[in-house]
């Protein structure tokens, strides 16, 4: 087994290639995954390689996409359905929620919904209000769905592999800035990162960073200028918003009693809100400094670019949060 | 229709006359129990009316199809087989219930029945039923899915969705409506565009099976057998079945007690009551059955009163039970 680099549209390809080869059950449906190639080129070679059987393009039809996806995996298929950008999810959101989420439950356990939704994720290249969100948080409200988002290529293979092998349903997210990014990439087709679990991506003693997807680039970046001060941080990545691993935050933050928050969400009843409430539950009694969040702002996202990027997370908003809070 | 009728044998027919009593008791005695609290949830919708439909329906089926359907759910699960003391159980949110008392009155469902459920969000069931379908075709099988959907479903999103992703995939599913003319207060011609429901295949290239008479249980089986055997080898039919219901739009619906068009509407209807309707075909197709539909009668009110007992009895769930299979292998806190 060797790994090379790779950007992580094509450590995402290698996880589709590899779990539909390896189970006949795996299939495709989604917008534009076939002919066109995937809108991301995610899925690009999947219809030659694998035929129309496998690789289905659908009409446009998000809630028909995420809800045939349940009941086709209720009957016994393992489908990934790529609904082009999280955006349009919300017109599947009912079949997401009400249905991929509570089924299981509602019936009993009688049935079980082994399903991978797709979808592309993330602010910016002023492509305004409505095709502007990173709404992972409104999904992770809910039990019984699982919520994996990839910060780079390597985790996009294990943590996608995970996903479609696991008898759960899964909305699996993934930042557009990150696709041509590459990193390391195993060539292993049993390389699979276990649901639920977080990383340290740098080990630090003086402030505990947690972040997922993007904004472990920044953080990673803000912890290598604030390293320059002698500031240590430890920059820890959920991976999953849920199952959420608080395990591993709360250890980190006992260690370092110091913690920032950053997403590329929304800041109200977010991913950074549910963090902030979780340590002061747990971890009061070694708390130094209040939780500090860095979030995109509380406005919708305009075109203009200059003031687009004014709304978003930096490096730099990361440097200064570290800085209020030590 | 008589040449068709004469191949249905006497004890067939006494089957579904047994089955659609049954339905019967069992909805009056959910409307019962209701009353007096001993069922308690909010949502109790009633079968009684259109039981033809369900029987009928079912009747085409094999054990290998796929059944799916909206919250008004109960006949369908005593149609597909589903123990009736199973079923009030589950009304009663007992541990014994189809669904362990998890689901309730809308959600009712048995696997290895394949019946896939009831479904509480009107038509989120239907891309369902595309989706079952699709694994029939991706794995070759041969069976169908036959989903019902009620008048209301056919105005959101869901129903254009689903019936036309089924059509663009030539999709084993009968896809049939329950048309009992309203909504819940609303008449269909007040809220469809084209109140011919049937008619809507056209717009999805998908065959039209046509109107029928859901009183007659006769007529929807023959009319669901011919739709199977087209979508087995296809693709999707749409049908219609013209149906009343005796009831409220839930238990909690006391139009009929304050609305008089309503009344000499349902009057009107009660004269093509499905029981009616099967009981003068058998009357007058065989001599003396009357005494064999009096011992049917009593047979159903009997279980049905077996049932409460069984769901009475029951043990109400655990704590365990409220954090069980909110995931697969894993603990709703893990």
């Amino acid at each position: 087994m060797s790994e090379r680099n790779q950007p992580m549209r094509e450590a995402l390809r290698m996880a589709l290639r590899e779990e539909m080869s390896r189970d006949e059950r795996v299939f495709v449906m989604g917008l534009e995954v076939g002919q066109w190639q995937g809108t991301h080129r995610v899925t690009r070679g999947l219809l030659e390689e694998f035929g129309a059987r496998r690789v289905r393009d659908t009409p446009i039809s998000e809630m028909a996409i995420a809800g045939a996806a349940v009941g086709a995996a209720m009957a016994g298929l393992r489908p990934v359905a790529e609904i082009m950008t999280i955006n349009f999810a919300f017109l599947a959101l009912d079949a997401i929620v009400n249905h991929a989420a509570k089924i299981h439950y509602m019936f009993g356990g009688q049935f079980t919904v082994p399903l991978v939704i797709r979808a592309a994720t993330g602010w910016g290249n002023q492509a305004t209000a409505t095709h502007s969100h990173t709404p992972e948080p409104i999904f992770a409200h809910f039990p019984g769905l699982f919520v994996g988002c990839p910060s780079n290529a390597t985790d996009a293979k294990g943590m996608l592999k995970a996903a479609i092998r696991d008898e759960n349903p899964v909305l699996f997210t993934e930042f557009i800035a990150l696709y041509s990014k590459p990193a390391p990439v195993p060539d292993d087709p049993d390389f699979v990162l276990p649901i639920g679990k977080a990383d340290i991506k740098r080990a630090g003693k003086d402030v505990t960073i947690v972040t997922f997807g993007r904004g472990v680039e920044w953080s990673l970046n803000a912890a290598e200028a604030l390293a320059k001060d002698g500031v240590q941080c430890e920059v820890v990545d959920m991976r999953w918003l849920r199952p959420l691993d608080i395990a591993t935050v709360i250890a980190s933050f006992k260690k370092t009693n110091r913690c920032v928050v950053v997403e590329e969400c929304l800041p109200m009843y977010s991913f950074g809100s549910e963090i902030a409430a979780q340590i002061q539950e747990k971890a009061f009694d070694y708390m130094d400094a209040p939780v500090k969040r860095v979030s995109a702002m509380d406005v919708p996202l305009p075109y203009a670019a200059e003031i687009e990027l004014m709304a978003l997370p930096n490096t730099q908003k990361v440097i200064d949060a570290v800085k209020e809070v030590l | 229709m008589a040449t068709q009728t004469a191949t249905l044998d006497r004890e067939k027919l006494l089957d579904w006359y047994y089955q659609i009593v049954l339905i019967r008791h069992f909805e009056n005695k959910c409307d019962e129990l209701y009353r007096e609290k001993r069922i308690t949830g909010v949502y109790l919708h009633l079968y009684s009316g259109h039981e033809a439909v369900g029987v009928g329906a079912l009747a085409a089926l094999t054990l290998d199809d796929h059944v799916i359907t909206a919250y008004r759910d109960h006949g369908i699960a005593l149609a597909r087989g589903m123990d009736p003391k199973v079923a009030m159980a589950e009304m009663m949110g007992k541990r014994t219930g189809s669904s362990g008392g998890k689901g309730g009155s809308m959600h009712l469902a048995q696997r290895d029945l394949n019946f896939w459920g009831g479904y509480a969000i009107v038509g989120g069931h239907l891309p369902l039923a595309t989706g079952i379908a699709l694994k029939v075709r991706y794995m070759e099988e041969d069976a169908v899915v036959l989903c019902f959907i009620g008048d209301g479903a056919t105005n959101n999103g869901y129903f254009h969705e689903a019936l036309n992703m089924s059509a663009v995939w030539d999709l084993p599913v009968v896809w049939l409506i329950e048309n009992n003319l309203v909504g819940m207060g609303t008449r269909v011609e007040d809220s469809s565009g084209q109140p011919e429901l049937s008619k809507r295949a056209i717009a999805y290239g998908m065959k039209n099976g046509g109107r029928i008479d859901g009183q007659n249980v006769i007529e929807v089986y023959h009319a669901v057998s011919d739709a199977v055997k087209y979508a087995k080898k296809r693709g999707p039919v749409l049908l219609e079945a013209l149906t009343y219901r005796f009831r409220g739009h839930g238990v909690s619906d006391r139009s009929y007690d304050v609305r008089d068009d309503l009344v000499s509407e349902l009057k009107v209807w009660q004269e093509r009551d499905p029981i009616l309707v099967l009981r003068s075909h058998l009357v007058e197709q065989f001599e003396g059955v009357e005494s064999e539909l009096e011992k049917r009668d009593q047979e159903a009110a009997a279980i049905v009163e077996a049932a409460v007992k069984f769901a009475e009895e029951s043990p109400a769930p655990t704590f365990e039970d409220l954090i069980a299979n909110v995931y697969v292998g894993r603990r709703y806190d893990e």
